[in-house]
């Protein structure tokens, strides 16, 4: 028999038949909509349309969530009240401001159980990928796949190649799984992914936590990639048993017993494979305004007159859009203010490591904190990590998507540089002429402290002397 | 959604690579509702000063009436948002000739009718190149996936099923719909393989979800 791959496995399981064209038509398992269905839901209500199942669609208020008082404008407003009327409409539980579950919808997901091994999962949103750290198939669509997924509880989907991000060593010490997808995407381009979806394979992605494998398949579309996995182990079991939509004593077993034959066969191919040594991965930050513009921290920004052809353009524009100097040490570079929090790095393992940084520590520039969840908020209350967020001079706020995005309100202001444990660095994500530098949240803490990047193994090293 | 075969129009360069959607469209644009139009969002960042008014020199500012947008590699990757579509669309664009697209929006255009033609990277930098002093009239055929610009044609490279799905406007809900057999059967046997498929909250909806289609 012809070796199957996790992607294979997942596919095969979801394939309610295929056209002859080649297009499958694919079972969802969990919907999640944000205040962005908007559209979606407007195009079925256009046509009259009922949503097909209610039982497997959740809605919950993230993008445009406030993280401080009540939402910034009359606008914003009316997002949220529109996802809670769309979902009320139709008999979909929502997780509004208001309920205790509230929070990203990638840091919801999984924490209430609703992301499980094996399953198809669907968002209106890019970040869908990270999902897949639990061994299900899990991708972004549009508004109008949106719509089709409310209606029909269907996808259309060509399946696309499979590619290994094989990972073998060790991670060194202050060196996580942020580093990790960067360095991948810095070696491979923002499309280097493009058409595939990505299994993330190997020792050091096997010792990742689960906070951590969400990480690292939360950027896979910054590479390019609309899918990124991990196959399950006990690690993902231990983490999803006993959350609130977890199947329970009855199925548990059975489901356990099924996720633990997801993992690709030991001869499956792959359309590509590449593969990466964790141990000479340094921490990474961004200079420029893709993802793929990273470094290690330890490196000097990039001199346009060293490359040719249109990479020398875009770097020039970068370095202008960005205000920085070819050849200058990235650590000379001097933040204006900080940013923890978003789909990619606010679940507790995050603030934790970034508390490490700031424990007894004052930050020199302003900054906000943003758990990923109401849960994850509280959970680091009881662990004390807000009174040193605090105690060190940063604001901890509310949950949502905030300064990621910049839907909210919170943003950052014109020229203005933020060190952010965010996913995108582009021109205005944050706010318009907003300069981002992405990076993890122990260096985004360290960050903090001096005013400028900074390589957190330094302040880290001087943390064990303490 | 209508379909159409062939486009003539007005071609303007946006020479630049990883035009994202962020850039598409800037977030805070996004609650307006889409009756209201986005097509004076398109590009908003890069087409207007902070005061509002246009940036002179870009190329959509001097050619208002463009309908084919020539750019160069990864364009439209980032965020999932249509919108970034919507305001392509809205503002009058048709097709987009780009040596690579983001998967997400190249998906999101087939959706709304718009063209994500493919083209090798050097035809599209030598498009780039010759728009460099001005627009030009291209003409686009769907049906034999090529591009005239001037006395050159340029072939481009579109998935069998998005060329048909452009040609014919199909709605994927209408598609699907003749399918409800085949989904009913589907979810019957999923949900007895992997009851926890079902949400363990959710369990009246383990029996049957509501069945839409029929209605």
């Amino acid at each position: 028999m012809t070796a199957r791959r996790l992607l294979d496995k997942l596919w095969d399981a979801h394939e309610i038949l295929r056209r002859e064209d080649g297009t499958s038509l694919l079972w969802v398992d969990r919907h999640l909509v944000h205040e962005g269905s908007h559209h979606a839901f407007a195009k079925i209500a256009e046509r009259g349309l009922p949503v097909a199942e209610p039982g497997l669609t959740f809605g919950v208020a993230d993008h445009y969530a406030p993280t401080r008082g009540g939402p910034a404008t009359h606008a914003i407003a009316r997002m949220i009240a529109t996802l809670e009327a769309n979902t009320a409409k139709h008999g979909i539980s929502c997780f509004g401001l208001d309920d205790p579950r509230q929070g990203i919808v990638h840091v919801i997901g999984p924490e209430q159980g609703l992301t499980l091994p094996g399953l198809l999962i669907n968002c209106g949103d890019s970040h869908t990928s990270t999902h897949g750290a639990f061994g299900a198939l899990a991708f972004g669509i549009g508004a109008t796949e949106v719509a089709h997924v409310l209606a029909t509880q269907t996808v259309w989907q060509k399946k696309p190649k499979a590619m290994r991000i094989n990972v073998t060593g060790v991670l060194g010490p202050g060196v996580g799984a942020k580093d990790l997808a960067l360095a991948w995407i810095a070696k491979l381009g923002a499309d280097g992914a493009r058409g595939h979806a990505i299994e993330y394979t190997g020792p050091a992605v096997r010792s990742l936590s689960m906070e951590g494998r969400m990480t690292l398949c939360n950027l896979s579309i910054e590479g390019g990639g609309r899918f990124g996995m991990i196959a399950p182990d006990e690690t993902t079991f231990a983490y999803v048993k006993g959350r609130p939509f977890a199947p329970n004593a009855e199925d548990w077993d059975r489901a356990v017993e099924v996720w633990s034959s997801l993992a690709s066969d030991a001869d499956s191919d792959f359309e590509a494979s590449v593969t990466l040594d964790a141990s000479e991965i340094a921490p990474i930050v961004t200079w420029g305004t893709t993802p793929e513009d990273a470094l290690p921290v330890t490196a000097t920004v990039p001199d346009p007159a060293r490359m040719t052809g249109s990479a020398a353009e875009r770097a020039r524009n970068a370095l202008d859009y960005m205000g920085l100097t070819a050849g200058r040490a990235l650590t000379e570079i001097v933040v204006d203010q900080v940013f923890i929090g978003s789909c990619t790095n606010a679940r507790i393992e995050d603030l934790r490591a970034a508390a490490v940084v700031l424990a007894g520590r004052r930050a020199k520039v302003p900054g906000i904190v943003s758990p990923g969840s109401q849960q994850v908020k509280a959970q680091a209350e009881a662990e004390g990590l807000d009174r040193i967020f605090t105690e060190a001079g940063l604001d901890w706020v509310g949950s949502g998507c905030s300064m990621c995005v910049a839907m909210n309100g919170d943003h950052v202001e014109p020229g203005k540089r933020c060190a952010s444990t965010t996913n995108r660095n582009f021109r205005g994500r944050q706010g318009r002429g907003s300069r981002t530098h992405l990076m993890s949240p122990a260096m985004v803490a360290a960050a903090a402290v001096t005013g400028h990047l900074t390589d957190v193994r330094e302040l880290l090293k001087e943390r064990e002397v303490a | 959604m209508s379909g159409w075969t062939t486009h003539t129009g007005l071609a303007v360069a946006l020479d630049r690579e990883n035009v994202d959607t962020d850039q598409l469209i800037p977030a805070r644009f996004m609650s307006t509702p889409r009756s209201e139009g986005y097509g004076d969002f398109l590009l908003h960042d890069m087409r207007k000063n902070s005061d509002g008014t246009a940036v002179s020199d870009f190329p959509l500012n001097k050619v208002p009436n463009a309908s084919i947008l020539v750019s160069r590699r990864n364009f439209g990757s980032g965020s999932s948002r249509e919108a970034a579509v919507y305001a392509l669309v809205d503002f009058g664009i048709s097709v987009v000739i780009a040596p690579s697209f983001g998967d997400i929006f190249a998906s999101n255009s087939v959706n709304n009718g718009l063209l994500p033609a493919r083209v090798a990277e050097a035809d599209a930098v030598a498009a780039i190149a010759k728009l460099a002093d001005g627009p030009q009239e291209v003409s686009v055929d769907l049906s034999d996936k090529t591009i005239r610009l001037g006395n050159t044609t340029l072939e481009f490279t579109l998935d069998d099923v998005w060329q048909q799905k452009l040609i014919n406007g199909w709605d994927d809900i209408d598609l699907t719909h003749n399918h409800k057999q085949a989904i009913a059967a589907f979810r019957a046997q999923h949900v007895q393989q992997m009851p926890w498929a079902i949400p363990v909250q959710q369990n009246d909806f383990r029996s049957a979800g509501r069945d839409t289609v029929s209605q």
